[in-house]
């Protein structure tokens, strides 16, 4: 469960969010829409405590996010990145049991962990476990780093404009691939997007980022009926 | 004498400087990789710390080598002479490749990958060692790499303060003229440089693949440098204490270093270091006195004038006993001098000498004025050369003595250009070309005789040392000096034998 009470946010002088109050609820997916610069980063990093609010809470799990403890709020939050980052030293098997190994698990249980994800994400274990970053398609790539971000089996994920790099048709192959894995592992899901499309394909709610205001927030179905002009400009980029 | 022959009969040599370069190398190497790292790490993270200390680095490397060995001799601890201020220069040296990369690799890293480290919940120290180095690790090789092939090359440099190494050879042959010797120690560097080059090449590429398949190459390689410094490294250990002998890095002086070490290696049961070709007469004295080196053979008027700063002294007894208990006075035992004076030499043909019966200098005043005489420029110049000898003698030639270049002037006077020269009293020519040496009756010339002075606590820890050299005593005179130079001036033949047959000979009693 994840909570923003009257959040407000500067970066430098620009103040990037303003006032911004919204819940996620658990086993909820929420999509947050808006234009590059709209706020929408800042909101995943002010969850996971890369940045902190300046004024208002950010509530994570029923905490205020500035008493966790950053590393264990991180290690709590599985992280899906726009450009993927998997790390080209290791190994595709490696990159998946990146955080099990942090929190210590033991070897056969990650082992069995990172089997059990890759196969999940539709990348069988034997044949892409031992391959390498550099080996993997684009979209393959995107798949490992949704299999990294699920792997310590985190309550909450966040993924910043994950299948924003893809080609359309591997991308709407992958929304498809999304909402089957989140049928099965219903985890609390925040996704950042600039694509309205992709908002409706994955989100059970969607809420409308426009310079640092949350300006709609509404069940997909509903907001298409929002007359708000930065909602109707989105509406109408990604449907037109 | 051709290469392999010298390797052949050198060979333990050969392998003990083999040892003693790659144990240079490889320590120094190793610590600036143990404070470069860190320092390279800190000018990523943290460029008003590492900013500094690269910019320091970066200076250091545009010292010419042999200018900081000199800034390092006099200075404690890491100063004075052999391996230690050796390793001091290289570690400095080694220093700004490694900072550099490191930096350059840290910086070099995709920040999308250090966000998803930090979104991962990894510490600063975990995403240190578990993404940060290993990515930045090909480029960490690359300046390892760079600081130990540059490291080869400096160490050669290092022989001149006594560090060892394969430039002992280099030095040796520069000072024979004698390219067989440079080439002995230049090519095994060479190669080591290669080597060295080659090895960590392989592993950076290795590394920078990623891939299994190379860094199945590159890891053996790299295990078996690491196995031959190894070995290296227990091979040039000391494993008890050794006496250093030191000598200047003249022909003579090679010879009378390598006189001394075998005198000590056949009549005591020490081992020897040998030092040899060391930069000149201050560096040797300041070795001694520190313990650097244990023994070598000074010269009594240089050690008046150089070593004690004293003004000049005719009588030879006088400037023995004078210097005998200058020496006892800063804990340095002069032991009984060889039997030579290596002074200058007033020469003239052996015919002549034996045509007019001329043994002495005095004698030579009758025959001047029908004589020409040639001079290097220097005792021309000097109150001390020329102009005093005259007076002394009362010497005048029939016309002006002539200003001749040193290396010329011995055949100038064989092939009848000039009649009477100055000469080294011990150079090999005098025998090679039949000259003859007059006796200075008169005392002119200031005395240069040849003695061992030894560090007093090791002679008191080890009295056979002045046994030994006691068997020397009074048993190298001026002809036998003058043949040994000859034969490995002129007949290119090693110093090591040259001596040995010397000492065989003495043992016989001929």
């Amino acid at each position: 469960m994840i909570a923003f009470e009257q959040v407000s946010c500067r970066r430098g002088t620009r103040e990037v969010l303003r006032d911004v109050t919204f819940r996620v609820a658990h086993g909820e997916t929420l999509a947050l829409v808006g234009r590059s610069g709209a706020g929408k980063s800042t909101v995943l990093k002010l969850i996971n405590r890369i940045l902190r609010p300046d004024s208002g809470r950010v509530v994570v799990d029923g905490r205020d996010a500035a008493s966790w403890d950053p590393i264990a709020l991180r290690r709590h939050t599985g992280y899906v990145l726009q450009e993927v980052g998997l790390f080209p030293h290791m190994s595709i098997g490696r990159n998946v049991a990146v955080v099990p190994e942090l929190v210590g698990w033991d070897r056969p249980r990650i082992e069995a962990r990172t089997a059990e994800l890759l196969n999940l994400v539709g990348l069988p274990a034997g044949e892409f476990a031992g391959r390498w970053p550099d080996q993997l398609s684009g979209g393959q790539r995107q798949r490992v780093g949704v299999a990294r971000a699920l792997a310590a089996d985190p309550p909450l994920v966040l993924m910043d404009e994950p299948f924003g790099s893809l080609d359309p048709v591997t991308r709407v192959e992958l929304h498809r691939e999304f909402r089957r894995i989140q049928e099965q592992v219903r985890k609390t899901v925040v996704i950042v997007t600039h694509d309205m499309r992709e908002a409706f394909a994955l989100a059970d709610r969607i809420g409308v980022l426009s310079e640092g205001h949350l300006v709609a927030l509404d069940r997909a179905e509903d907001l298409k009926a929002s007359p708000h002009p930065a909602v109707r400009t989105l509406l109408d980029a990604a449907f037109a | 004498m051709t290469l392999l022959a010298f390797w052949q009969s050198h060979l333990a040599e050969v392998w003990r400087l083999i040892g003693q370069h790659v144990v240079l190398v490889f320590v120094s190497t190793l610590v600036a990789v143990a404070a470069g790292v860190p320092i390279g790490i800190a000018a990523a993270r943290r460029p008003r710390i590492g900013g500094p200390l690269a910019a320091a680095a970066s200076i250091i490397q545009t010292v010419p080598s042999l200018a900081l060995f000199g800034f390092l001799l006099p200075l404690p601890l890491i100063g004075g002479i052999g391996a230690r201020t050796a390793l001091a220069a290289l570690i400095l040296y080694a220093l700004l490749p490694v900072i550099r990369t490191t930096a350059a690799g840290l910086r070099a890293i995709d920040p999308a990958i250090l966000e998803a480290a930090d979104a991962m919940g990894m510490t600063t120290r975990q995403r240190l060692l578990r993404v940060e180095l290993p990515l930045a690790l090909p480029a960490i090789i690359a300046g390892i790499r760079v600081s130990a092939v540059v490291g080869v090359g400096t160490v050669t440099i290092a022989a001149a303060i006594g560090a060892g190494g394969l430039g002992e050879y280099i030095y040796r042959g520069l000072s024979m003229v004698d390219a067989t010797v440079i080439l002995a120690g230049a090519i095994p560097a060479a190669a080591m440089a290669l080597l060295v080059d080659g090895a960590l090449l392989a592993l950076e590429r290795g590394l920078s693949s990623r891939r299994h398949g190379r860094a199945r190459v590159a890891v053996p390689a790299a295990l078996v440098l690491l196995l031959c410094t190894g070995a290296a490294v227990a091979a040039a250990l000391p494993g008890e204490e050794r006496i250093v002998v030191g000598s200047k890095n003249f022909t003579e002086q090679v010879i009378l270093g390598e006189l001394v070490a075998q005198t000590i290696e056949r009549y005591t049961d020490l081992p020897v270091d040998r030092r040899l070709n060391l930069g000149g007469t201050f560096i040797c004295d300041r070795a001694l006195q520190s313990g650097d080196i244990d023994i070598y053979v000074e010269y009594s008027g240089t050690a008046l004038t150089a070593v004690f700063k004293q003004p000049v002294q005719r009588d030879p007894r006088a400037v023995l006993d004078d210097i005998r208990t200058r020496y006892a006075d800063t804990a340095r035992t002069m032991l009984p001098a060889l039997g030579f004076n290596n002074t200058f030499a007033i020469l003239v043909r052996g015919s002549d000498a034996k045509a007019f019966g001329l043994t002495r200098i005095s004698e030579l005043t009758a025959q001047a004025p029908r004589w020409r005489a040639g001079f290097g420029f220097e005792f021309l110049a000097r109150e001390d050369g020329y102009p005093g000898l005259a007076a002394a003698y009362d010497l005048r030639f029939g016309e002006a003595p002539r200003a001749m270049e040193l290396s010329l002037i011995y055949r100038a006077l064989s092939g009848g250009q000039v009649d009477v020269i100055a000469g080294d009293a011990t150079a090999g020519l005098i025998e090679a070309l039949d000259l003859a040496a007059l006796e200075d009756d008169r005392h002119y010339f200031p005395p240069y005789d040849a003695f061992p002075v030894v560090h007093a606590a090791t002679l008191l820890r080890h009295p056979e040392i002045g046994v030994a050299m006691g068997r020397l005593a009074g048993r190298v005179d001026e002809a036998a000096m003058r043949r040994m130079n000859d034969a490995v001036d002129a007949q290119h033949r090693d110093p090591a034998v040259v001596v040995r047959e010397f000492l065989d000979a003495l043992d016989r009693g001929v």
